[in-house]
């Protein structure tokens, strides 16, 4: 186990290495001059040059690089030679000129929101996801288990944008049962905290609440066809018993893994809800980095969003091993 | 000798006697699953009944409705995905219209099954210790200690080295014939009357077969357990069996004390399945072509007798009856009785020519 942990640990450093050479090789050799995208209308060739300069963009390729992940590691100055020299300290992931900010503070400022918007969705479409997919497998081929799969079906085919402005125009607009939404944090108003996010959780949530329930309903299904549930039975457990620490226990785990990999790549669905309901979230900051062109400020929220995913994918795979005593020896 | 079906008075007194002493008795259990393709009439008529502490085997092939009728048995037939009708009478409690939760406290404590697979059995995810700790939990307040210091004596009893560390095992660290030793400690742990055993070593390896029998058999000699044994090898069934009951289409077509059976095989089903187990004592060259054709389909099987488009006699019976009639199963000699139009010194003659020609005498057992 712990060589095991050792093992995915390194691989995962490997990974991160190989993606954030990517990422950079990617965004600083592509065709256009990142000089000229600091500073937009304003740019004379003086200030392209400067820009140039400050963001060490004048040096080779490979000097970027290693100034870059050593900004990372021990912090690093831009502007060096200016007056008012920028300091950075370790961990810096870059300098954005283009919104005069640190790129980790303005990934610090926006990640709570998608930090809470995630969650939220999250216990949503685990919670109503499994609770309905297990009422429908006990009482599969009933109207319970039809009127459910009916729900997920309707959820599964509607787009998450449509469900959104569905429910922005009714909820907010024609009948004003919700304000508009405007973010704070749960710890300064903890009231319109919820007003704010009730609606961005629902369509964040349905398609996988949708995908979740048929799941869920499906390896409850097949487990209850396992012999070693027909073994529970056979040995006079209680239905209860043989449902919740049998059946479930087993068909639920593969659910576990599933929930914690979607959850991760549920900082790609923001991107959609954050938009609609405009929440100053990394989905938002991403969009709007792209716009701007915006390299440094794109390269940190794609490092740090591949870093959350691959650190998410070995949570969940340590995860499954303590869960499944069957993947432990390996 | 008594023909078909005519009963004297003195057999009517010796039966009332023998039926008191019966532990299991099954009348006309009946075990239909409604399916999107029609009515799966998996069991179809069953009766029999066992003495305490007997051993009976239930043989036949594949789909004629061995394992419904175990489970149905130990009520592990969903009662909402089947009809089950008929009597169960377990020694002197009905099971068929108990209600469940009845039935499931008389689970693991009075009737115990083990199964064909032992690994897909037992729970990957728990300890088997643990398991049959549970299993003893679910009958007996008995604290976790206790009952794990039984778990282990159990474990040991069947044949299981080094206890101490296996019983903290999962199952996919054990060999086939451990978890059937496994299975057979949790099933024997609440000391039930009757155990089933659903084709106990169809999956194990051919040298632990054996073993795995010489253990059931010990055990129940040991506890005085009533056994019913369901299997394919009609080897292990001259072995260890008192009473053999042949079914065919969800029915039983044949059933009676062993030796009968073996020496005296009646039913044309039966003679088919004797004559095509390889025997020392017979010619391979003679042996027979086993039963041609394939088992019916339990959702429409033939109007007269279940077995005749697989028959070879069934040209003897006059009036096409066997296309028309279903037979009954009727007592043609004490305790032994079969489901078949051919009246009975007809079809001993048949059986006599048939294993005859196998072996070049009378099958001895
Ligand atoms: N839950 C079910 N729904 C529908 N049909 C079923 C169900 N369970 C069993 N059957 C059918 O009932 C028939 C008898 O099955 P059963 O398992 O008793 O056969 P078996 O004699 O034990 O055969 P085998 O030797 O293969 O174990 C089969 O045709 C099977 O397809
Ligand atoms: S009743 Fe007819 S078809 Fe059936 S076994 Fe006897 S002879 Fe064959
Ligand atoms: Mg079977």
């Amino acid at each position: 186990m712990a060589a095991y942990l050792v093992r995915r640990v390194v691989g995962m450093v490997v990974l991160l290495f190989l993606l954030s050479v990517t990422v950079f090789v990617l965004f600083n050799l592509l065709p256009g001059d990142p000089a000229r995208l600091t500073c937009g209308k304003a740019c004379t060739p003086q200030i392209i040059e400067a820009n140039r300069h400050r963001l060490g963009l004048d040096q080779p390729v490979l000097t970027q690089y290693t100034n870059f992940v050593k900004g990372i590691f021990f912090g690093r100055t831009f502007s060096e030679d200016s007056p008012e020299p920028i300091i950075c300290h370790a961990p810096c992931l870059g300098y954005s000129y283009n919104r005069h900010q640190q790129v980790l503070a303005a990934i610090a400022d926006a990640a709570p929101v998608t930090f809470w918007l995630a969650v939220g969705a999250f216990l949503i479409w685990i919670v109503v996801g499994i609770s309905m997919g297990i009422l429908a497998a006990l009482n599969r081929g009933s109207w319970v288990d039809r009127t459910i799969m009916g729900i997920s079906l309707i959820g599964y085919s509607m787009p998450s944008f449509f469900i959104g402005l569905l429910l922005i125009f009714f909820v907010i607009i024609r009948f004003n049962w919700l304000p508009f939404p405007s973010y704070v944090s749960p710890f300064d108003n903890p009231i319109q905290f919820l007003q704010t996010m009730i609606l961005p959780w629902i369509v964040l949530a349905v398609l996988n609440a949708a995908f979740y329930m048929r799941l869920t309903r499906n390896q409850v299904l097949e487990v209850f066809g396992d012999d070693y549930i027909r073994t529970a039975r056979a040995k006079g457990l209680p239905e209860r018993v043989v449902v919740v620490k049998h059946a479930l226990r087993a068909g639920l785990t593969p659910i576990v893994t599933a929930a914690g990999l979607d959850l991760a790549y549920l900082l790609g669905g923001a991107i959609i809800s954050e938009n609609i309901f405009n929440l100053p979230g990394l989905g938002s900051l991403a969009v709007g980095s792209v716009l701007n062109s915006d390299l440094p400020l794109i390269t940190g929220i794609t490092l740090v969003t591949a870093t959350i995913i691959i650190f998410a994918n070995l949570v969940v795979d340590l995860l499954y091993a303590v869960i499944d005593p069957r993947v432990r020896v390996g | 000798m008594i023909s078909d079906g005519v009963i004297t008075d003195s057999e009517v007194m010796r039966r009332e006697a023998a039926l008191d002493r019966q532990f299991l008795t099954v009348n006309d259990l009946a075990v239909a699953f409604p399916t999107e393709d029609g009515l799966v009439r998996a069991v179809d008529g069953v009766s029999l009944s066992l003495e305490k502490g007997k051993t009976l085997a239930i043989v036949g092939e594949s789909g004629s409705g061995k394992s419904v009728t175990a489970q149905a048995i130990m009520g592990l037939v969903n009662r909402k995905a089947a009809k089950v009708t008929g009597e169960i009478w377990l020694d002197g409690q009905e099971l068929v219209a108990m209600p469940d939760d009845d039935v499931q406290a008389l689970r693991g404590d009075e009737m115990a099954m083990i199964f064909q697979d032992p690994m897909s059995s037992l729970h990957p995810f728990y300890r088997i210790g643990d398991q049959i700790v549970e299993a003893i939990r679910a009958h007996r307040s008995m604290g976790r200690s206790f009952a794990r210091r039984e778990a282990l004596e159990m474990l040991r009893h069947v044949g299981i080295p080094a206890v101490e560390r296996r019983i903290d095992a999962y199952p996919h660290q054990l060999s086939g014939g451990m978890r059937q030793r496994v299975m057979i400690a949790m099933a024997l742990i609440n000391s039930p009357d009757l155990l089933i055993a659903d084709e106990p070593t169809t999956a194990l390896d051919v040298t632990v077969q054996a073993q795995i029998m010489e253990l059931i058999q010990s055990l129940q000699a040991e506890f005085g357990t009533t056994v019913i044994l369901i299997t394919h090898d009609l080897g292990i069934v001259a072995d260890v069996a008192d009473e053999v009951a042949v079914m065919y289409g969800g029915r039983i077509v044949e059933l009676g004390p062993t030796r009968a059976i073996y020496d005296n095989p009646e039913m044309p089903y039966t003679l088919g399945l004797l004559s095509s187990i390889p025997r020392m004592d017979r010619d391979p060259n003679k042996r027979l072509d086993p039963i041609r054709g394939n088992p019916p389909s339990p959702i429409k099987l033939p109007k007269g007798c279940v077995f005749q488009p697989r028959c070879n006699y069934f040209e003897r019976v006059p009036g096409g009856r066997c296309f028309t009639e279903r037979p009954e199963l009727l007592e043609a000699e004490l305790d032994h009785s079969v489901r078949c139009h051919i009246p009975h010194e007809e079809r001993q003659q048949i059986a006599n020519d048939v294993l005859h020609a196998l072996t070049g005498g009378p099958t001895p057992l």
